[in-house]
C-alpha cells in the first residue's frame, strides 16, 4: 500500500492504494467518479479513456505509481463541470449515445483531438477514433458531431483552424 | 370494476410517491383496455404498469421496459405523455422491480412498444378523460366544451383552467372508462415526431448510473475463475500465492448456473475488484474435463451439422411435394450457408451485486433486460418466494440479449450467501467472450429449382442448436423449434413459390451454451435464405429485385422493395469491379431491407454505401429508428466481416477484443436509412434492420467479383 497525491479534474485527492492498481480502479473506487467505464482491462475498447495533462490515455492501463506529482487527470465529470462541453453539446445534437457506455472515452478521445486538431477531416476523425469501440454502432453520428463541434468551437473562437 | 378504498399506506408502499390523487393501472396481457383505479386489491390482482398522477401534478410512470440503449425510456413514457396531453419531460419514470404486479418486464423481441402501444396510451387516454369529466363538473360545464393542455384542463369559453394536481384527488373517484377515445394518428403531437431523447445528456456527462456504478455499504467485491472446458470439474485450488495479494480476503468455491447445466467455479473475494482480479489470475486451479473437448467443439458441431445436410430433416412445413418436385427439376441448385457462434460484447461487461441478508431475504443491483426473469430465476436458484427478492435494476451499458440471461447474477448470490455479505462480481472481458452464453452456429441447406424463368421451389433446412432446447428445455426431438415459423416460414418471409416449398429442421446439439444474440435466428437463417434467393434469380437470367418481386405479393413487402430499388437507384449502371447487392427479411413484425455497394480492392472489396429500407409500422420517433438501424448495420456487418467464436479442443479461442474485433468507426460505411410510413400496427425496431445486412453484403461481393460467400464471417481484404 502506498499514498498517492493526485490531481483530479483540478482538484488534489489522497488515496491509498496499491502501486499497480490502474488508474481506472483508483479513479472508479477510490476518487467516485464512475463515468470512467471499464469495457476491455487491455486498452482495447478505449471506455476507460482520460487525459493525462491533455493526452488521452488508457485508465486501465495507467498503473496509478507511473503517475507524477504535477501530472494532471482529467475525467469525463472534468471536461463540462461549468458548463457543457461543445463536444458534449454537439453529442446532444447529434444524439449520439445509443446505452452510452462508451460514450465517455469516445467523448475523451474527440476533445483531446479538436484540442490538437481543431477542423479534422473526416480521415483525421476515423484516425483518431478508430481505437474507440461502441457496440451499439453509433460511430456515424460520433462522425457528425465531430463535425459540429469543430464547427461550433470555430464560431465561439474566430481564428482558430486551419489556415 | 373494483371500489374498494384505496389504502395510502400500502399505495405509498408500494410506489415510493409522496402525495397520491389518481393513479391507473393497465394489463400489459390484456389486449383490451382494461384500465382500473389502483387499489391494494388491485395490486395483488397483477395490473399494470403504474400511471401516477400526484395532487401536485407529477406524473409518474412505472417503466415495465428497462433501457439498455434502444430507447424504451423514451418509446413508453411518449405512448402516455401523447394521449395525457403532456410533454414529454413531464412524465417521470421509475424502473419497475420485477414484481408480478407490474405484469410482463422484459426488453427483448424488440417488444416494448409493441406489447405496449395499446394498454399505456389507452391508460392516458382514460385518465385523460377522467379530469376533463373532474373539471367540467366542477365548472358545470359539458365535458365537450373542455380541452386538455400541457398538463391543465382548460375552458376556453370562460378562460378557465385547472391543473391536473388540483383535479387528480377527485378524479381517482370516478368510474374507469372502459374504452377511453384514443388520439387519431393524425393529431398525434409525440408520437412519429423527432424529440430528443431525455437521457441523453446524462449519457455524455458521466452521470448515468450503469449497473457496475453501484456501490452498496459494506460491499465486497469478487472476480470469478471459470472453467476453460466451460463445465469442467475442479480437482484441485491452490491459493498459496492469491493469498498473499494485499486486499483478498477469502477464495471460494461457487458454481456459474445456466439453465441448461450448473459449472464448478472459484470466486476471489477482496476489498477491491482490482485485488479480486489479481488474485483470479495468481490461482491455480486444476480441472477434471473429462470429455468436453468433443462436446464444446465448433468444429465438431459444424462437421455433425453438415452431416445433417446430407438427410432428411423433420418438417416444419410443406407446400407441393418438394422433393419429388426438386428431384424432377431441371435447374436447380443446392448449398450450404453456415453462421457462426457469436458472442453480444456489450461494452459494459456482465455484472451483479447480490446481497444475501441474514433473514434469507435477497437483494439485487443489475444492468438486466428483464427484472421479472431475474426474479423468477432468483426465487427459483435461491429457494425464497419472490416477496423476499428485490431487484433494482440499473442501466444496461449494452446488452444485446446476453443480459437476459442471468448466470451472473446468480453467481452473486451464491458467493453473498456463502460470505454473508453484499457482494459485486464484475466479469472481465475474457469471461464475457471465452464463456458465453452465445449466438449459436447455424447450418442452413438450400434446394431451389427455377421454372419458366421464375423462383418456383425452394426448401431451408435449419440445421443446428435450438435455444428453444436448449434454454427452455422444450424442444421435444421429434419437433421441428417452433421459433422457425417468426423466422423463415412462409408465413413469415411471404414468397410464393408456385409449386412447392418446404422447411425442415435438424437439431445438432452441443453443450456450448447459447442464448438470444439481436435478432435471434433471423441473423442466421437470413444469410441463407436471401443469399439463396439470389442464387436462385441468377439461375432464372433475372435480376435479384426483380425475381424477389416476381414471388412477393405482399404489399407491404412490395412497398419496401421498390423504395429500396428507389433511394438506393438499383438501376444505375455500375463500372467494372463494383456491384450491388440486395436482401430483404421480415422479424419481430417488420419488414426491413438492405442495399449494399461494394468495389473491388485488392484482394477483396469495400463497402461504399449501404442503403436500409424499414417498414416498422407505426413509430415513436423516427430518428430512434434510424439509429436502431445505425446500429443494426454495424452489428450486421461485424457478424459478417469481422470474429466468429470458435471452440478448439474445448475452449474458446477468443478472449478479447484484439481475437473478436468489432467494427471499428474507420470501417463504417456511409449509410442511409428510410423509414416507411404503412400507418400497420407497430412492429419491433431495435431488431429488424439487422438480418438482411450480411445477405445483402454477400450479395453485393458476388455482383462484384463473381464469387459466392456462403460461409460467414469472410475476411472482405481477401475473398481468396
Amino acid at each position: 500500500m502506498a499514498t498517492y497525491n493526485l490531481s483530479v479534474n483540478g482538484k488534489k485527492v489522497k488515496v491509498d492504494v496499491e502501486p499497480d492498481m490502474p488508474l481506472l480502479w483508483v479513479v472508479r473506487d477510490f476518487v467516485g467518479l464512475k463515468g470512467t467505464k471499464f469495457g476491455c482491462g487491455m486498452a482495447l475498447c478505449g471506455a476507460c479513456t482520460v487525459h493525462l495533462n491533455g493526452q488521452p490515455a488508457r485508465s486501465c492501463q495507467t498503473p496509478v505509481s507511473s503517475i507524477g506529482k504535477s501530472d494532471k487527470i482529467t475525467t469525463i465529470e472534468g471536461i463540462g463541470e461549468t458548463q457543457l462541453h461543445a463536444v458534449q453539446k454537439a453529442w446532444i445534437e447529434e444524439q449520439v449515445p445509443q446505452c452510452g457506455y462508451c460514450q465517455s472515452g469516445q467523448i475523451m478521445t474527440a476533445v483531446a483531438l479538436l484540442k490538437s486538431n481543431p477542423d479534422p477531416d473526416d480521415a483525421e476523425i476515423d484516425s483518431a477514433m478508430s481505437g474507440n469501440l461502441c457496440r451499439c454502432g453509433t460511430y456515424d453520428r460520433i462522425r457528425k458531431a465531430i463535425h459540429r463541434a469543430a464547427g461550433e468551437m470555430k464560431v465561439a473562437q474566430p481564428g482558430i483552424g486551419k489556415m | 370494476m373494483e371500489k374498494i378504498q384505496t389504502s395510502r399506506r400500502n399505495f405509498l408502499k408500494a410506489t415510493g410517491i409522496s402525495t397520491f390523487g389518481l393513479a391507473l393501472g393497465v394489463t400489459t396481457f390484456a389486449r383490451d383496455a382494461s384500465v382500473k383505479k389502483i387499489t391494494p386489491a388491485i395490486l395483488r390482482l397483477e395490473i399494470n404498469p403504474f400511471i401516477i398522477i400526484d395532487t401536485a401534478g407529477n406524473i409518474t410512470l412505472v417503466n415495465p421496459r428497462p433501457d439498455m440503449g434502444q430507447g424504451s425510456t423514451q418509446a413508453v413514457p411518449s405512448l402516455l405523455a401523447e394521449e395525457l396531453g403532456v410533454k414529454l419531460e413531464n412524465v417521470q419514470i421509475i424502473q419497475s422491480d420485477g414484481s408480478g404486479k407490474y405484469g410482463s418486464q422484459t426488453s427483448g423481441g424488440s417488444s416494448s412498444v409493441r406489447e405496449l402501444w395499446l394498454p399505456i396510451r389507452k391508460a392516458g387516454a382514460a385518465a385523460r378523460e377522467m379530469l376533463t369529466t373532474t373539471a367540467a363538473k366542477r365548472w358545470n360545464v359539458a365535458v365537450s366544451e373542455c380541452t386538455s393542455e400541457d398538463g391543465y384542463i382548460l375552458h376556453k369559453a370562460s378562460g378557465r383552467k385547472l391543473s391536473f394536481g388540483e383535479l387528480a384527488d377527485d378524479a381517482s373517484k370516478l368510474e374507469i372508462p372502459k374504452e377511453p377515445k384514443l388520439k387519431e394518428p393524425k393529431d398525434f403531437k409525440i408520437i412519429g415526431k423527432y424529440n430528443k431523447r431525455l437521457d441523453v445528456p446524462e449519457r455524455v456527462t458521466g452521470k448515468a448510473v450503469y449497473g457496475i456504478d453501484v456501490d452498496i455499504p459494506g460491499m465486497v467485491y469478487a472476480s470469478i475463475v471459470h472453467s476453460p472446458l466451460i463445465h469442467g470439474k475442479i480437482v484441485s485450488i491452490d491459493d498459496t500465492e492469491t493469498k498473499k495479494i494485499k486486499g483478498v480476503l477469502q477464495v471460494i468455491k461457487t458454481e456459474r448456473t445456466m439453465p441448461h447445466r450448473t459449472s464448478e467455479a472459484v470466486a476471489v473475494v477482496a476489498t477491491n475488484w482490482w485485488a479480486a482480479l489479481k488474485g483470479k489470475k495468481a490461482l491455480q486451479v486444476k480441472w477434471d474435463n473429462a470429455e468436453l473437448e468433443k462436446t464444446v467443439n465448433t468444429a465438431n458441431y459444424f462437421a455433425e451439422s453438415h452431416e445433417a445436410a446430407k438427410k432428411e430433416g423433420i418438417n416444419f412445413e410443406e407446400k407441393g411435394d418438394f422433393s419429388v418436385k426438386y428431384a424432377g427439376a431441371k435447374d436447380k441448385l443446392e448449398a450450404n450457408y453456415e453462421t457462426p457462434f457469436l458472442a453480444h460484447a456489450p461494452i459494459e461487461p456482465e455484472n451483479a451485486i447480490a446481497h444475501v441478508k441474514d433473514d434469507g431475504s435477497v437483494e439485487i443491483w443489475a444492468p438486466v433486460q428483464g427484472p421479472d426473469w431475474t426474479l423468477r430465476d432468483v426465487c427459483a436458484y435461491m429457494k425464497v418466494k419472490p416477496e423476499q427478492v428485490k431487484i433494482n435494476v440499473k442501466l444496461l451499458g449494452g446488452a444485446f440479449g446476453r443480459k437476459a440471461y442471468h448466470d451472473f447474477v446468480l453467481e452473486a448470490c451464491h458467493i453473498s450467501k456463502e460470505i454473508k455479505k453484499p457482494v459485486k462480481v464484475i466479469w472481465t472481458r475474457e469471461d464475457d467472450i471465452s464463456q458465453g452464453p452465445y449466438r449459436p452456429g447455424m447450418l442452413s441447406h438450400m434446394q431451389g429449382f427455377v421454372e419458366d424463368g421464375k423462383i418456383t421451389g425452394f426448401h431451408h433446412h435449419a440445421i443446428g442448436e435450438s435455444i428453444v432446447g436448449q434454454v427452455f428445455k422444450g424442444l421435444k426431438d421429434d419437433e421441428a423449434d417452433p421459433w422457425l415459423s417468426e423466422e423463415i416460414s412462409t408465413g413469415n418471409n411471404k414468397y410464393q413459390f408456385a409449386t412447392a416449398s418446404k422447411v425442415s429442421w435438424t437439431n445438432v446439439k452441443t453443450d456450448i451454451p447459447i442464448v438470444w444474440w439481436r435478432s435471434v435466428y433471423a441473423s442466421n437463417f437470413g444469410w441463407g435464405q436471401e443469399c439463396f434467393i439470389d442464387e436462385l434469380a441468377h439461375l432464372a437470367k433475372k435480376d435479384p429485385l426483380k425475381a424477389r418481386m416476381e414471388i412477393l405479393p405482399d404489399e407491404r413487402f412490395k412497398k419496401v422493395l421498390e423504395t429500396l430499388a428507389e433511394k438506393a437507384n438499383w438501376e444505375e449502371k455500375l463500372p467494372e469491379g463494383s456491384g450491388k447487392g440486395m436482401a430483404v427479411f421480415k422479424s419481430f413484425n417488420s419488414i426491413s431491407a438492405c442495399c449494399i455497394t461494394v468495389s473491388k480492392k485488392d484482394k477483396g472489396v469495400k463497402i461504399d454505401k449501404v442503403i436500409s429500407v424499414i417498414d416498422c409500422g407505426y413509430y415513436v420517433n423516427p430518428d430512434n429508428v434510424k439509429a436502431q438501424t445505425e446500429g443494426n448495420i454495424v452489428m450486421g456487418l461485424t457478424a459478417a466481416i469481422k470474429d466468429g467464436i470458435t471452440f478448439h479442443n474445448g475452449a474458446c479461442e477468443q478472449t478479447n477484443f484484439h481475437q473478436y474485433n468489432i467494427l471499428r468507426l474507420n470501417e463504417t460505411p456511409v449509410m442511409d436509412i428510410h423509414i416507411i410510413d404503412s400507418g400497420a400496427a407497430p412492429g419491433g425496431v431495435g431488431e429488424p434492420g439487422l438480418p438482411p445486412v450480411a445477405p445483402a453484403l454477400g450479395n453485393a461481393v458476388f455482383a462484384a467479383t463473381g464469387k459466392r460467400m456462403r460461409k460467414l464471417p469472410f475476411n472482405i481484404n481477401d475473398l481468396g
